[in-house]
């Protein structure tokens, strides 16, 4: 029995965040879940994907964000509880039915879960999504740590359900990628039979219709509104009752930020003279709760990661109350903090006199001793937590940076070497896409020049083909292609543009941990009962003239073949078929078969200096390959000029 | 009780998810409050996995600059890298069987000499605990029981709230069957390793 489904009570195991929010949402009686993977929200889909197998859970992976969205719309508005799972940017996609979607409501519990990336751990950028809650006009609930992020899940469903709209539950990659002991609840029994009640009136959102729903929306919003006044998620932390409640210093937080406050808060020992509002219904804010709480305050501090959602808000609040007490939180200096900054100088931080100290950033995710130090400097408290310097770095070379790289026996390397080689000599823009394929613009490959969104290597090519006179090669991945790769093609196609699209067709969605796509093969994962589609025929029959399917690991005869489609004028795509390697290792069709430098290598290089694969190292000054992690795809075999590199006889 | 905060630090692959698991269980069955957090995003693309464990009382579930108690490297460049995560008093301990990055291969970068990364890291954390790790998992049975050969060590350490024997049950409950053994034998090597070369 998959492990979130124990239905032991009171028993503490220990989750990942995401492996809570899925046992909240079991808890919950979750009966519909959608998805596109994106981390940092991948483990949270899968979790539901593994217990779909096991139970009537309704689970599928959408082809994208705005579909996932859609489908689990459809079934909330059929009375089913239900949860739609993205990260942050895949709330851009989704933006179209979501605002509209508030409209109309829903009628069983909807969940919507964007997982933030504050840093960009893994992502493109670090959008604040609460502004989407505001801009929907939908409740918002923010957990602040991986315990409150499972009883938070529960609490969304129920919210959604009295007010009848879907909920924004908004993590950090913190929240969902951190890790503690959670209490299990009770599992409430799914209703997984939904039905639907047709009412056009309040479905079909023509001008008519939709007028009306506004206003009902706008109701419902200040039905919310009261609601948060009131909701557990809102709450003071105030050490000391009994001493005057008035004249302390104040902090307003959210999310972890709330964590790294109190730890400060205690370590700055001045728990009797601060008290902290901390909010996790964050749209609508509280007013009446935070005008309460600022009134008697001699300065207040506004801690949140991103944008100063928070700080506006309780600003113009206080404006309407009429509290005039310092109020502050980004203060428009945006230093990075010391974990990202390149320089060396970074430890000097924590010795600024306090009157230098900066206020928070819009950049970045927060750290404790951040916090600690902008709180001590704000409100002219000494630091007295200062033992803990960290050691001088000045004096330590550079280490070797260790950049995420394609793996051993990457299809992807083959393909853009081939390509690099097959437009030797041609002056070539390559926009690329999201996923794994991404790291090929490092170097030596250096193939990728323009990356914005998923599908944006399509539409990007058309643009970059149309306004100069480059060549335009463009890289996207079977999953991509799919979210949003062939409206592109199909605009290249009418508008009769001229570029070369090379789809990477690994079979997998391989970047967020090898989720299923409509190209898969599900039996490969033991499911029945799925169609997948083929990228061949689907280009085909969006009209593309010149197509041509290569197979990576043979070079010679893949480098001939990207030639004469890039010759041919007009849109030509080529797929490039070979399964992901880790994903082929992981379900036993790939056994590898490790290749050795043998005595024949003249030290050239090649290898090395133009495919870089990651079993290759540097011993006694002669290139050798790592018997552990060659995969024997055979590329840097055939690339050898002196044949020196054979299969190692096991 | 008193907050301890640990960081682990190893290359993609090398199991350091696991040897966090081990020491949250063993945090459990001594009823010790624990949170930790990880940056393993690209971990299977060859990048470097961080794990943050705080134990103890503090809330945060991450680790600021400097406020590490212990550190733990997997792979000694990365521990080297990591000294910013230390105070002249954190305790370190690290493996010192290199697993060099590929941009070093490619000749972006040189590694640096094993004995000038031990002198970096001692001139800085006095208290270093540095031995060969790889060999003792080798002898253990098994290069993946690196990670828990680390986790005997670090227990030897004694600077974390658990108990050689709690530890011992937590690998039990939570590294697959058929591992558990080599595991207990891999702890028990880094324990007495870090015995016989602790200062």
């Amino acid at each position: 029995m998959h492990k979130l489904l124990s239905d032991k009570i009171g028993e503490e195991i220990m989750l990942l965040g995401n492996e809570a929010i899925a046992r909240g949402a079991i808890e919950a009686g979750v009966a519909f879940a959608t998805t596109y993977p994106g981390t940092p929200s991948s483990e949270l889909s899968l979790n539901l994907f593994q217990i779909s197998k096991e139970t009537d859970l309704y689970f599928e992976y959408s082809t994208n964000e705005k579909v996932a969205m859609e489908v689990a719309a459809a079934a909330a508005n059929s009375g089913l509880r239900t949860m739609c799972i993205m990260k942050h940017v895949g709330l851009n996609v989704a933006a179209d039915p979501l605002m509209t979607l508030a409209y109309i409501g829903v009628k069983g519990g909807m969940v919507i879960l964007t997982a933030d990336d504050p840093s960009m751990f893994s992502s493109q950028n670090e959008q604040d999504n609460r502004y989407y809650a505001k801009l929907a006009g939908l409740p918002m609930l923010e957990p602040s740590s991986v315990s409150e992020a499972k009883e938070m899940t529960i609490a969304a469903f129920e919210l959604s359900e009295a007010l009848q709209e879907p909920v924004i539950l908004r993590t950090t990659t913190r929240i969902n990628h951190s890790s503690a002991f959670v209490k299990t609840g009770e599992i409430k029994t799914r209703n997984t039979k939904g039905f639907f009640k047709k009412d056009q009136m309040s479905y079909v959102t023509v001008p008519a219709v939709s007028r009306k729903l506004h206003v009902k929306l706008l109701a419902n919003l200040k039905k919310a509104a009261e609601m948060s006044e009131s909701s557990i998620h809102n709450f003071v932390v105030s050490a000391n009752s009994s001493t005057c409640n008035a004249n302390k210093l104040g902090i307003i937080c959210n999310g972890v930020s709330y964590l790294y406050a109190s730890d400060a808060v205690k370590d700055l020992g001045i728990e009797d003279r601060t008290k902290i509002l901390r909010i996790g219904f964050s749209n609508p804010m509280p007013a009446n709760l935070i005008k309460s709480f600022a009134k008697d305050c001699q300065k207040i501090l506004v801690i949140e990661e991103g944008e100063p959602f928070m700080e506006e808000a309780v600003k113009a609040f206080a404006q309407e109350a009429s509290i005039f007490v310092p109020i502050s939180g980004k203060n428009g200096e945006e230093v990075a903090p010391p974990c990202i900054s390149s320089s060396s100088e970074q430890t000097e931080g924590c010795l600024l006199p306090s009157e230098q100290e900066p206020l928070f950033s819009r950049l970045y995710e927060f750290d404790p001793a951040m916090v600690r130090r902008k709180i001590a400097s704000f409100f002219g408290i000494e630091d007295t937590y200062t033992h803990l310097k960290p050691v001088d770095t000045k004096g330590i070379p550079d280490i070797p940076q260790r950049p995420p790289n394609l793996c051993s026996g990457c299809s992807h390397r083959a393909t853009f070497y081939e390509v690099k080689k097959a437009s030797q000599g041609m002056d070539v823009i390559f926009p690329s896409d999201i996923g794994c394929y991404t790291l090929g613009f490092l170097p030596p490959l250096s193939m990728g020049d323009f990356v914005i969104c998923m599908g944006g290597s399509v539409s990007t090519s058309c643009g970059f083909s149309k306004a100069t006179d480059h060549k335009v090669v463009s890289f996207i991945g079977d999953s991509t292609f799919f979210h949003s790769g062939i409206t592109g093609l199909v605009n290249a196609v009418f508008n009769n543009h001229n570029f070369t699209l090379v789809i990477l067709d690994n079979g997998i969605t391989a970047m967020t941990g090898h989720q299923p796509n409509p190209g898969v093969d599900m039996t490969q994962m033991n499911f029945e009962g799925y169609k997948p589609i083929s990228i061949e025929k689907l280009v085909r029959a969006i009209g593309v003239e010149h197509i041509t399917v290569i197979k990576p690991f043979k070079v010679r005869k893949s480098i001939e073949a990207i030639k004469e489609a890039l010759a041919f004028k007009g849109v030509s795509v080529i797929i490039s078929q070979e399964p992901c390697t880790l994903f082929a290792k992981s379900i036993k069709i790939l056994k590898p078969r490790p290749f050795h430098i043998t005595a024949k290598c003249v030290d050239h290089r090649d290898c090395i200096n133009q495919i870089a694969c990651p079993s290759f190292y540097i011993e006694n000054g002669r290139v050798k390959i790592d018997a552990d992690t060659c995969v024997g795809c055979a590329v840097c075999a055939q690339i050898c000029p002196d044949n020196a590199i054979l299969p190692l006889k096991q | 009780m008193d907050t301890k905060r640990l960081i682990i630090v190893a290359v993609g692959g090398q199991g350091n998810l696991l040897a966090s698991k081990v020491l949250g269980e063993a945090a459990l069955l001594s009823g010790v409050s624990v949170r930790m957090s990880e940056i393993h995003g690209m971990a299977q693309r060859g990048g470097v996995v961080e794990s943050a464990i705080v134990f103890g009382d503090a809330q945060s579930s991450i680790i600021s600059d400097g406020e590490a108690d212990m550190l733990v490297g997997f792979e000694p460049a990365e521990t080297l890298r990591a000294m910013n995560r230390c105070n002249v008093n954190t305790k370190v301990i690290t493996s010192l069987s290199p697993v060099p990055p590929f941009t070093a291969a490619i000749g972006r970068g040189v590694y640096p000499e094993i004995e000038n990364i031990v002198s970096l890291i001692r001139e800085r954390t006095p208290s270093l605990v540095a031995f060969d790790a790889m060999k003792l998992a080798k002898e253990a049975g098994n290069p993946m029981t690196l990670n828990i050969v680390l986790v005997g060590a670090l227990v030897q350490s004694n600077v974390l709230p658990l108990t050689r024997e709690t530890v011992e049950e937590a690998i039990t409950l939570r590294t697959k069957k058929g591992f558990v053994d080599m595991n207990i034998k891999a702890f028990n090597l880094g324990f007495d390793a870090a015995q016989g070369v602790a200062l």
